[in-house]
């Protein structure tokens, strides 16, 4: 087997309202353009088939894990990480300030990846009902709450939007 | 107000949640490098060339190494004698995933690339992947120099056959407790570092010094050189206390290198390299009465241990043969064990470690018991217990005896909040109508061995001690730094532990900081697993402030004049009782305990700083009521958990959120095993569930929303009556899911399904009971039953 033969391209976007431009190996994906090339290590990675989400930001405003995109294809476009969010609450979102209040993480693995699906889910729909937020979190996985206080904390941020 | 048992948020989560915490991967010292693994391709095979010239010749790789370059060192510690597990696989691999070869280059694509360069040739062995294919009379063996696939047994010393025909009745199951992955989100990360000054060492892992204690001696170095860390750490549940070679390799790779290597484990890797858990076999069989009394247990165990003897997977039925007998007042009970080798990823400690497969066994023989004596499952379990005052219960082994506990209450209370009587009365209305989903209703009265830390029953595992260390330093303000010797991965020790000094000090929570997972900054620890955080790290936190705040009480009465019996600590202070604006402030006292011209004769400055190896006498037995009601379709088999109460007993609670936050994640680990997860092998040894397409952990939707109750009974064993709460839900989950499910096809005929209980096996076994024509289970024992309950 030979290596893939390699290509650099030098690439912009923006990231958390920053100008990010790096030379970067066409391989690369977001969620390392992410890490390494920006060194916003709060964006995680816990797999490699794209199921477990801890790898979530918005692109645009919608929820992407960008550990399934290339850098390069997201070339020009607003990523938000979990660093570039913030609101009323000490200077955390609701959503940041539910997943506190109700105890929605523990080792904390997977929770920014949550708190950007949560946060991708209330721009569209700001009052979610349980089920409505089970289903949208299908694509999060958290190994150590067992999702009822992810649950409530994502409603607990409904009833108390910024 | 005390802070020990009150809902306290967080102090890890701010960090945690704006993505400013540190996990392993996100450290990137400069000129750092990257590690990735070669890794076998086969179940059993030998080693017959590897090709690495490719590999080498690739643009920004530093090195490829073999089992031949570590000649010099041993085999990974902890293992048996003819059974060592090598850093690298040398001649022969024992199962796929196995490392064979590592790379290290300049960053993790180009590793990647130049792995994918290296060339393994094979020469295909025939594999075993069960305990029954390991254990035939021609199978292949992993080790030849031990001569057999069986590692050891443990027999029985009376298979209790006298105490059987005595019984009106026997029953038996034989039972697979299924392989099942740990997944914490965070896999196996590394970051050594070997400067002039010795080696620091950053890994994801539960027990920090335990690690540094081990790699400094396989190393050789001083363990003054070698610095451990292990900063955020993404879960644990078991799986971060095993030797992993990553773990010994990367620091020879810096030094060699001369550059900071890093090895982050990606998740298909981690499925096949960190240890697995449970993969028990069981034949359980019990005597019993006419009227549900149960009279003699006897407990046959297999534990799979995959492809090397793992310390800890050594003592998994070790623990299982412990708690067989679960919450019952049995008065023959008989066990035997057997480990087994087979071409698969070592077994080791998951969440539960041992007792989630004796609790399962025991609570669905109970369940059998209740049917076969046509009595209801909750009355036969009430018949059954250990009551309230049979405490200290010595059980049939003499390490165990059973703590405290309130078995009926728990029971009791879970019955209720799962509205027991009513739900009964449905299903018996549902089983008459043929269009109705089936209901069926499970329970599980489970009970665990926790809280390690009597002498003994860490360093079987390697570990230097059991105790739990705990060092409260008061800083000249009056703040406080806690330095905790269990290094937590999810746990919240930050939080409880400063409840617990904040009470025992009167400093205030905000001002108390635990320190913890760093061997050059806190004293030996040993770590957090087996539920030990609160019950022995939490009691150490406690006696060690209580002393410091002794001493502080001295300087306090020698500042204010004042008797020390007459000084009560509160706001931040030390008053004197009965005449108020006499207080010296903390931060005053903290002041003058370095102002040697302040301090009593009888103290020196500084000495508001005391540190403390806390020992248990005994273990802990957390215990509780699980009550699962679950409705099928028969026409899919699909599950759906109605309910799922969880009544716990913990002994006393730090954090009640924090506890039940705890439970939740076992219980949905326990219900994971139940319905969805299992490690499954294809004949030659090629793992089929090998990332989280093909592993099913659940995510939201999978699982419901749960009811918490609770009992409280003190655990005698440490000052502060805590019994632990990390492993109950893994515990006690699966049984009383399983229990339901086969409650719901009784008028099947339906005795037993084998986890996980897919919609499959549900269907299978449905229409195989329609193929047999079994009429229709009889409501009336039920019936007579639930007067039995409800009344
Ligand atoms: S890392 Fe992106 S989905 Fe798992
Ligand atoms: S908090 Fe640990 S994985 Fe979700």
């Amino acid at each position: 087997m030979t290596a893939t033969p390699q290509r650099h391209v030098e690439i912009e976007m923006s990231i958390n309202g920053v100008p990010a431009r790096h030379r970067v190996d066409v391989r690369t994906l977001l969620v390392h353009y992410i890490r390494e090339y920006e060194r916003l290590t709060g964006t995680h990675i816990g797999c490699d088939t794209s199921n477990c989400g801890a790898c979530t930001v918005l692109v645009d405003g919608e929820a992407v894990k960008s550990c399934t995109v290339l850098a390069v294809q997201v070339e020009g476009r607003e990523i938000t990480t979990i660093e570039g969010v913030s609101g009323s609450f000490n200077g955390l979102s609701a959503v940041q300030e539910g997943f506190r209040q109700c105890h929605g993480l523990q080792c904390g693995y997977c929770t920014p990846g949550m708190v950007m699906a949560a946060t991708g889910l209330l721009a569209v729909d700001p009052d979610p009902d349980e089920a409505t937020i089970r289903a949208n979190l299908e694509g999060n996985i958290c190994r150590c709450t067992g999702y009822q206080m992810i649950v409530e904390s994502v409603r607990w941020a409904a009833e108390h939007p910024d | 107000m005390s802070l020990v048992g009150a809902k306290v948020l967080r102090k890890e989560d701010p960090r945690l949640l704006t993505g400013i915490g540190t996990f392993v991967d996100d450290l990137a010292p400069p000129r750092c490098a990257f590690a990735s693994f070669v890794t076998s391709s086969e179940a059993h095979a030998e080693i017959v060339a590897i090709d690495m010239r490719a590999a080498l010749a690739m643009p920004g790789v530093l090195g490829v190494w073999t089992a031949a370059d570590f000649v010099d060192y041993p085999d990974l510690p902890g293992g048996l004698p003819d059974l060592e597990r090598p850093v690298l696989a040398r001649n022969r691999v024992r199962f796929v995933g196995e490392p064979v070869a590592v790379v290290v280059a300049e960053d993790r694509y180009l590793a990647a690339d130049a792995v994918a360069a290296v060339e393994v040739e094979y020469r295909t062995l025939e594999a075993v992947t069960t305990i029954e294919a390991a254990t035939a009379p021609d199978a292949p063996e992993l080790f030849e120099r031990h001569g057999s696939n069986v590692v050891n047994v443990v027999p029985m010393m009376d298979d209790l056959e006298r105490e059987m025909q005595r019984c009106d009745d026997r029953a038996s199951l034989h039972l697979v407790n299924q392989r099942c992955a740990a997944v914490p989100i965070e896999a196996l990360a590394c970051l050594a570092d070997w400067g002039v000054d010795g080696l620091t060492l950053w890994a994801t892992f539960q027990a920090p010094h335990h690690l540094r204690n081990s790699v400094a001696s396989w190393l050789d170095i001083a363990q003054s050189q070698c610095r451990v860390i292990a900063p955020d750490v993404g879960g644990g549940f078991g799986s971060k206390i095993v030797w992993y070679p990553e773990l010994f390799l990367a620091p020879l790779l810096s030094k060699w290198t001369r550059r900071p290597v890093k090895f982050a484990q990606t998740r298909s890797e981690a499925m096949m390299q960190m240890s697995h858990g449970r993969d028990q076999v069981h034949d359980i069989e019990v005597g019993f009465d006419r009227t549900g009394r149960i009279r003699a247990l006897r407990l046959v165990i297999s534990q799979n241990l995959g492809a090397y003897p793992d310390p800890t997977g050594l003592g998994l039925a070790t623990l299982t043969s412990w708690m067989a007998a679960g919450c019952y007042r049995i008065g023959h009970v008989s066990t035997s064990y057997r480990n087994v080798v087979t071409n698969t990823t070592p077994v080791a400690a998951y969440r539960g470690a041992g007792r989630p497969e004796a609790a399962y066994s025991v609570e669905r023989i109970v369940d059998v018991v209740a049917r076969r004596c046509g009595i209801d499952p909750a009355e036969v379990r009430k018949r059954n217990f250990i009551g309230p005052s049979q405490f200290p219960y010595e059980t049939h082994n003499e390490a165990v005896v059973y703590d405290s506990g309130d078995y009926p209450a728990a029971l009791e209370e879970c019955l209720g909040l799962l509205g027991y009587g009513q739900r009964r009365i449905e299903q018996a209305d549902q089983r008459n109508d043929p269009d109705a989903p089936l209901i069926g209703l499970g329970l599980s009265c489970w009970l665990e061995i926790a809280g390690f830390g009597p002498n003994g029953s860490l360093e079987g595992f390697g570990h230097l001690a059991s105790w739990e260390s705990a060092q409260v330093r008061i800083q000249p303000d009056g703040s406080a730094i806690v330095f905790a010797g269990s290094s937590p991965h999810g746990q919240g020790h930050e939080t409880t532990f400063a409840q617990i000094a904040s009470d025992e000090l009167g400093i205030p929570f905000d001002r108390i900081q635990v320190r913890f997972g760093d061997t050059a900054t806190v004293l030996q620890g040993v770590g957090t697993m087996g539920s030990r955080g609160v019950p022995t790290g939490g009691s150490a936190v406690k006696v060690v402030s209580g002393r410091v705040l002794a001493r502080a009480k001295k300087i306090a009465a020698h500042l204010l004049e004042a008797s020390e019996a007459d000084l009560e600590v509160n706001d931040n202070a030390f008053n004197v009782r009965g005449s108020p604006g006499k207080k010296v402030s903390w931060g005053d006292v903290a002041w003058a305990s370095y102002q040697p011209l302040r301090l009593p004769p009888e103290l020196a400055a500084g000495s508001l700083e005391e540190r403390l190896y806390q020992e248990s006498p005994n273990f802990s037995y957390p215990s509780g009521a699980y009550g699962c009601a679950v409705s099928i379709d028969p026409n899919t088999g699909e599950v759906t958990i109605d309910a799922m109460v969880l009544v716990d007993d913990c002994g006393t609670v730090i954090n009640p959120l924090l506890a039940e936050g705890q439970v939740h994640g076992g219980v949905a680990q326990g219900i994971a095993q139940a319905l969805y997860e299992s490690v499954v092998y294809n004949e030659l040894g090629q793992p089929v569930t090998a990332n989280l397409l093909d592993y099913l952990v659940p995510s939201a939707p999978d699982l419901p929303g749960y009811t918490a109750g609770r009992v409280t009974t003190l655990c005698p064993n440490n000052p502060l009556g805590a019994k632990g709460i990390g492993e109950s839900g893994s515990v006690g989950a699966p049984a009383a899911v399983v229990n339901a499910i086969l409650d719901a096809l009784a008028p099947y005929g339906v005795e037993h399904l084998d986890m996980p209980i897919s919609p499959e096996k549900i269907w299978q076994a449905i229409h195989a009971a329609d193929r047999r024509g079994v009429p229709e289970m009889s409501t009336e024992s039920l019936s007579e039953s639930d007067a039995e309950v409800v009344s």
